[in-house]
This record gives C-alpha cells, structure tokens and sequence, in this order.
C-alpha cells in the first residue's frame, strides 16, 4: 500500500525516507583558473546530454528582510542579457529541442538544460553570459513579482499542510535563517526592489560560487575545453566567502504549535527534530540518521512505527518519517501520523512517544537492517539508469560543502553503520527540547 | 526445446536527428503471449509495464472505486505470504514494484535486478494472481481511502477536475472520480474485490512494454510464467459518453486566497487521423514545457499564474482539450478573457510557418531525450501498443511532424477549438464572477452561463 498517502502530509515530505546512494559513473572533476569546479558525468547510453550550474547560495544566504530574493532572482534569470534579447535564452533552448529548467533551495540556485550532446557548446554560451551580463527592465521585474507571488499562493497559501509546514521550520529554528521559507514571506517579496536583486545577484553570481555539472555523452576532456572556452574568461568575484550563517543557540524548550484550518479534512500530527547534516569528512551520524528513518518509516508495512501504530495498535492509518542529511548546517528529521478515525490528537501522539521510547529501548532488529541495505544496493544499480539523477545528487552534494570524496564513500558507510550507531543516533535525535510538535486540525482541539 | 523458444521479429529503428538506434523488438511468448522489448545489457536490471485495458471504466455505478482500492492491495499479501513477509520478501531481492489504477488501466510497472529475476517474477506474478485480501489488510487501505476521499473534498484542484468530468460526461463511468465515493468503499467486500480483479486482468488486455537486461527467449518464458494463469478474455469498454458540456462558467465557492480554474472542450481520438496534428497545434497552445501561446501571454506577459497548460485528453471512446490554472482571486476574470481570446485566435487565425517550423523543431528534437533509461523506455513501449501504434512509430513520427504544414495545422485548430464551448470551473472566490455580473461581463462564449451545482462531493454521514 505503499502509494497510497495523504496529500496534506506528502507536501511536507522534502524527501523519501529512503537515502540515496552512489552510482558506478564514471565522474571526473576540474577546477578552472577562475575558481568554478567542474564535474563531468560520463554515460554514453544515449546521445544527450544535461547542464545544471549550481550556485553556492540559497534561501538561506539572504539578507535580513528580503527572504524570498534567491527565488525571485532565479525567476529573473530568463529575462534577457547584455548581450541577447529577453526570450533568446529559452527560444534557443527550445529550438535545439532542449529542455530547461531551475530552482532553488535552503542551499543552493540552479540552472538545468537537457539537451542534444552536439548542443552542449550552444547552452554552455547561454548560460555563462546569464552570470554576469543580466538586464531588467522595471516591467520585467514587476510581472516576475506577480508570477512569484502566484506560485505562492499555489504552493503555500491555498495548501494548509504547506502552512504549517512552513510555521513549524520558523519554530525549529531559534536562529538559524533556516527558518525563513524558500519562497519568502509574503510582505518581503512585495517590498523586494531592483537594488535588492542586483545586489544579490552581483554578490553570489561568480564563477568561484558555482559548480557545472556536466552529464551524458562527452569525453570529459572535450567537456574541460568547452567549459574553458565558455566559462574560462568569466571574472572570479574577490569578495566570495565560505558561508558561515547564525547558528542554534541551545534548545532549552519543546515547541508546540495547534493550527487550525477549515481546509484539512484529516487532521495529523508532525514532528521535526533538529538533527545533524552530512559533513565534510564525518558522515557517519548523517548515515545512521538515514537508516534509522528507513527503520522507523521507510519499510513498508515493516516499518517500526507502521507496526507499532498501525497493526498492533491501531493508532494510525498512516505514519512516516523523513530525513535530508545534505544540507549546510544542521537539518531536520521528522515524523508524521496521521491518527485513525477514533484516536484523539493526544492518545496518537502519546503512542508515538511510547513508540519512540520502545524502539530505544529495544534497538535495532538486525534482519531488516540487512534488508533495508540491500534494498540501498539496488538502488545503487537501478540509478544507473538515470545519468540526471547521479548528475543531481552529485550537484546537491557539493552546493552543500560536501567533496566528491564524500559523495564517493557515501554508499559505503551507508552499508558499515551498525546497529549500535544508529541507536545512539536515535539517542541524541530524541530530545524534546530540540523538537517541533504540530498538530493540524480542521475545528478547534478536541484532544 | 524448439517450441520454447520464444519468435523474435527483430526492427532497427534509427531516430532522426540523433546518431543511435532503437531496436524494438516483438517478442512472443510459447504460450502467446506479446510483449515489445528494448535489450540493453549495460546495467544488471530489467524494467517491465504492463496496462492492463480496464481500470475504472469497467465499474458499475455500485461499484465505483474498486479498480483503485485494488490496486492498493497487491504488495497486501499473497499466496503465503501475508502483507508482512510479502514485503520482506520484495526487499530481500531488492525488487520495485508499483501498481496504479487510471480511467481505463491497470497499470504494473516493475524493476527487478538480474541476480534475482526469477524470485521477483514469481513475487509479482503472486501478486497479481493470488493476492488475499485479509480482511486487517483491507480495512486498513479502506480506511486509507477514506482518508483520501476525505482529502480530496476539501483540495480545490480535485473538486475542479471532478466537477469538470461530472459536468461533461454525467453518470458515465467517466464522470465519476476513480477514488470512488464513501458509500462505495464503505460497501466493499474481499470477495468482490477478487472476482473485480479477474476481471481486470486478463493475458488478452496486457500490452507489455520491456526494456533492460533480459533477452528475448528468456523474456517469453517470463511472460508465461507470469501471467500465463491469467484469464484470457479482455474485459469490454462502456459505450462513448454523451459530451454534456457547453460553454460557459461554473463557480464552487471555495475559501481561498487563489482559485483554481480547469477549463474543457470536446476534442479528438486518439485514433483521429488528425490526432498528431492536433498535437502539435495543442503544443502551440498550450505545452506544458515549451513556450506555448497560454505560457506567453498568461504568465509570462500579464503575470497572472505560475503555471498554466493545456492537453489533449483521450479516453478511448471520447477526446477532450483541457487545461488549468491557478490565479488569485481578483484575477479570474482577465485570465479567464486571455484563455478565452487565445483559444478563438488559434481557431480563427491559425499558424503561421515561423510559429510552425519553432514548435516543430523543438518537438523533434526533443523526442529521442524521451527514451532517457529502461523504466521510460519500458512506459513508452507499452503505452505505444494500448494507443495501436505501429512498432515503426519511433522511427517515423518525427517525419511526419515535419511534413506538417501551417495549413495543416491551422485546418485542424479551426476543426477542433470551439471557443463558445470551451467551459471554465472556477474553484475559489473570483472577483467580478458573482451571478450579478457574471452573465454580461464575462463574455467568453458569447453566451455565458452561470450555473451554481449542487454540492458534487456528498458525504453522507
């Protein structure tokens, strides 16, 4: 049963419980004169080719006051440029066949292309001249502000799970700018001005703060001289620094937010845990905070919470539990059940403390730890079949701090950690004082 | 040992504009049964779709929701395994399955490395021929599906679709969400779930697409094993729906800052000589990935949504064009006028050869980007046979979109394109669209209706 699920609780999903692995690509890395890192994904199986250039800056990099401007400027970023017209960029994409696209994240902004191999140069030219040689005019940047904010009715505003989603990161969160939403608060995105973007974008667009990933039919050398010949005479801005953002003071108090919106038809529970990210050579706890997400909520009916809320008790109809270890700074682990038809607010959430507490008490169980790391395996060789997903892993994973190194050994510690690692995992994860408890309702509680 | 071999009509098909070939393979099983194969040995796994033609379609009213409460049940527990060790046993050989219930499919797409092939065929092949349906397993999906029923009340884009079907296709099975409603599921038995299913799952209604690391003599002797146990017989679609729709505007008062609008007309068959033309006229207008018409002018032009797009929708008796959006609420009004202005333009005016040779271009080149890896390729391959294409399509499709000229084209958007029947369902609070200036002010057919339904999602208690 496992496609079935919520709709309110699958937007708070940022990822599968599942962790992600390495592929057996050949990859190659290159760094230009000019600071901008190179990797190159080989797969010859078919005669296309993607382009994504990762910026190193993201919703989390913005000044205070203007949450939201790493969006806008990615929005902004198909208008025109010094040197083509507004509308080139895309027609000539779309003229060669290709495929474009981008997006942002806490993390990081990036700009996709998929395309014909033979095209490769035609997109490389595009997308080096956006970096430095934007132009908007003032209906440019308005229209694009009604777009922005029409996607955030769409994804936020109209989606009451979204809503409190998005509550419940600004609570996590004493300090950190983790806490602002990716697309912005709304009264921001009204205020942000033409200063605003150009300032951002002329502080964090340079070819030392990106990272050109390269994946599909090509030679690795012949994607080094394109990439030279392109993005080589781009200038390196000085004044790039690594990101060092405010950081947690101690969580001293357990969070508790009640929302109620006439919208849920099926009120549910979700927690957040602040929890540790993968770092640069130490991602041992990261790995054992994946694994026990795939323990808890990422077995099919196996699932430990399934078992314990769901077949012995009759708790639940549906629980998960979700992890996103490749991140800057600390992350979140997170919980959801979505309580049965008779079940209180309060009784659920009382039997997934209980639940919790069992597991820490009885560990791990040693056949489906086997099992959900082969389960890693295959997914190991069924991504193979997708040259842009290793391409996208690989991209998020360097935005994010991380070498290719660790990209490499990932898949391994994923297979080493023990039993023992993940309990104590789980141990440190568990602190109510680090958590966010939301309880989404559609009338006022009836605990 | 000659009769197990499996009859292999080998085709190379080239794909314009890129340097390598596709090789669709016709593969029949000793027992008969047909699938089509792309081998690629390069990476240890095999991807396998197959549709099952049925689906929802083939429900009565009674039993509306069944094909999708079915197809939540497979990975429940079969055979001898119950829901708990079925799943251990998936895991244990690291196979994917999902199974997914449409208008007028079942559909199974499947991933199973080549070290455990024969354990994930014989899981599958449990699954799909004697799930159990316990009746612990069954409450709980059930409960699920209520839960989403639930759900989807209160979710302005499902009530925009539903209403839009219920509008035009009424008490045909088309009108009806594939989720069921409560009183349905609610009535539910194991025993009529398991007589649905041998209805829906029939060896004459598999069209099965492969692609990965299998050939084609030991692809045969999976097909058999796999469903050989199946009934034979394909189950029978319902007669083409009455369209019931005309042009006009349907408000749900919805509360929300944003509403959702889907909007609808009569369209083609998938069957249609003019239906590849159409296609390329519908990319014009409204792709979801290229620059369409609606694109330019509703979001890129005015700012008025995020995203808007338009499709040729084909069920296998009757085709519709639709589309949707989202927009705040004072903005209804002028985004439903430029739907409604784009729509009578391409009608009355047409293509020009620029407009044309871009569109054309774009779609051809990025054709061969669509065969990107086993599990798409395998979707394509099945999706190909259920649309009665022929094996060559791959290798030709391209030249015929070249051949097509704006008279072409413009011929096929006059025929089809009705402004005046083009329907919008607005769910939200739109401005300027309450009953009082809604029959003068929003001219878009000419003769615009305002209609306030009754409450389309009952929930009886």
């Amino acid at each position: 049963m496992k496609t079935f699920f919520l709709g309110a609780v699958l937007s708070l999903l940022t990822m599968a419980a599942s962790p992600v692995v390495h592929a057996a690509h050949k990859m190659n890395a290159f760094r230009l004169d000019n600071g901008l890192q190179l990797v190159v994904i080989e797969d010859r199986r078919s005669p296309a080719i993607s382009q994504t250039l990762w910026y190193r800056v993201g919703a989390a990099d913005e000044p205070p006051g203007k949450s939201g401007i790493a969006h806008y400027v990615e929005h902004l970023m198909f208008k025109g440029t010094r040197n083509f017209a507004p509308g080139f960029y895309r027609q000539t994409v779309q003229n060669l066949g290709g495929n474009d696209n981008a997006f942002t994240s806490r993390d990081s902004t990036g700009y996709i292309q998929r395309i014909a191999a033979d095209h490769l140069e035609t997109i490389m030219e595009l997308e080096a001249d956006r970096m430095h040689n934007l132009i908007l005019t003032d209906d440019d940047i308005e229209t694009e502000r009604r777009v922005v904010l029409e996607e955030r009715n769409m994804r936020t505003d109209t989606n009451p799970g979204a809503l409190l989603s998005e509550q419940m990161s600004a609570s996590l969160y004493l300090n950190h700018p983790y806490s602002i939403p990716i697309i912005g608060w709304r009264h921001e995105i009204e205020q942000l001005s033409r200063d605003d973007i150009f300032d951002f974008y002329k502080t964090h667009y340079a070819p030392n703060n990106a990272i050109l990933v390269i994946a599909g039919d090509i030679a690795p050398h012949e994607a080094l001289r394109l990439a030279q010949e392109h993005y080589g005479p781009l200038q390196a801005n000085p004044h790039i620094k690594t990101r060092i953002r405010p950081q947690e003071p101690p969580h001293l108090a357990e969070r508790r937010l009640v929302m109620t919106d006439e919208r849920i038809a099926t009120p549910y529970i979700v927690r957040r845990y602040l929890a540790s990210e993968r770092n640069p050579g130490e991602q041992r706890t990261a790995a054992s905070l994946s694994l026990l997400a795939a323990i808890l909520g990422g077995d099919g009916i196996n699932s430990f919470l399934t078992q314990k809320l769901e077949i012995e008790a009759n708790i639940s109809i549906y629980s998960s539990a979700y992890y996103r270890g490749t991140s800057v700074d600390p992350t979140g682990f997170g919980l959801v059940v979505v309580p049965a038809d008779s079940v209180t607010m309060q009784e659920a959430e009382e039997a997934l403390d209980e639940a919790l507490d069992e597991f820490l008490q009885t560990g791990v169980e040693e056949a489906q730890l086997n099992r959900i790391k082969k389960g890693i395996y295959a997914a190991n060789i069924y991504e193979q079949d997708s040259v842009q997903s290793v391409a996208r892993r690989v991209g998020e994973a360097l935005s994010s701090g991380l070498t290719l190194e660790d990209v490499r050994v990932w898949p391994d510690i994923l297979q080493s950690v023990t039993a023992a690692e993940i309990l104590d995992a789980a141990r440190s994860l568990f602190r109510p004082e680090s958590s966010v408890t939301g309880w989404a309702l559609n009338e006022d509680i009836e605990s | 040992m000659i009769s197990r071999l499996a009859t292999t009509i080998l085709l190379s098909l080239t794909l314009p504009g890129i340097a390598q070939s596709l090789d669709i393979q016709k593969v029949t099983s000793p027992g008969g049964i047909t699938a089509w194969l792309v081998e690629d040995h390069s990476i240890p796994f095999t991807a396998l779709e197959i549709d099952f033609l049925g689906g929802a379609a083939i429900e009565n009213a009674a039993e509306t929701g069944t094909a999708y409460f079915l197809s939540g049940l497979f990975d429940e527990g079969a055979g001898d395994y119950d829901a708990s060790a079925y799943q251990r046993q998936m895991r244990d050989v690291a196979a994917e399955f999902s199974f997914d219930a449409y208008r007028e499919s079942i559909s199974v797409r499947a991933r199973f490395l080549t070290e455990y092939r024969d354990e994930s065929i014989e899981l599958l092949r449990l699954a799909l021929q004697e799930p159990r349906f316990d009746p612990e397993r069954v409450e709980f999906v059930r409960n699920q599906i209520l839960a989403i029923l639930a759900d989807r009340a209160s979710a302005p884009n499902d009530i925009a679709s539903d209403t839009v079907n219920q509008l035009a296709f009424g008490d045909h099975v088309l009108g009806r969400p594939i989720e069921g409603n409560e009183e349905s599921v609610r009535a539910r038995t194991s025993d009529e779930l398991e007589q649905f299913r041998q209805r829906a799952l029939t060896r004459d209604g598999a069209y099965i697409g492969v692609a990965g690391d299998i050939s084609p003599g030991e692809l045969g002797i999976l097909l058999d094993e796999l469903l050989g146990g199946l009934p034979l017989d394909a189950p029978e679609l319902p007669p083409a729906p009455d369209y019931r729709l005309g042009g006009g505007t349907t408000v749900i008062e919805f509360p929300t800052p944003q509403s959702t609008v889907v909007f609808m007309q009569e369209g083609i068959l998938r069957n249609d000589e003019d239906f590849l033309t159409a296609y390329v006229m519908n990319e014009i207008l409204g792709s979801p990935s290229y620059s369409s018409r609606l694109q330019k002018e509703v979001r890129e032009e005015r700012g008025l949504t995020y995203g808007i797009a338009s499709f040729l929708g084909t069920h296998s008796t009757v085709g519709f064009v639709t589309g949707r959006f989202s927009t705040e609420n004072q903005s209804v009004r002028e985004a439903v006028e430029v739907v409604a202005e784009i729509w009578r333009d391409l009608a009355n005016d047409g293509v020009d050869e620029a407009e044309l040779s871009r569109v054309k271009t774009y779609l051809m080149g990025a054709y061969p980007l669509r065969f990107d890896g086993n599990g798409s390729i395998a979707s394509i391959l099945a999706s190909m046979q259920r649309d009665d294409l022929p094996i060559t399509y791959v290798e030709n499709r391209n030249t015929m979109i070249d051949q097509l000229t704006p008279d072409d084209v413009s011929r096929v958007a006059a025929r089809i394109l009705r402004p005046d029947d083009l329907h919008f369902v607005i769910v939200g609070q739109p401005e300027g669209l309450d009953p009082a200036v809604t029959d003068e002010s929003v001219a878009i057919s000419g003769q615009s209706v305002f209609e306030r339904p009754e409450q389309i999602h009952d929930r009886p208690d």
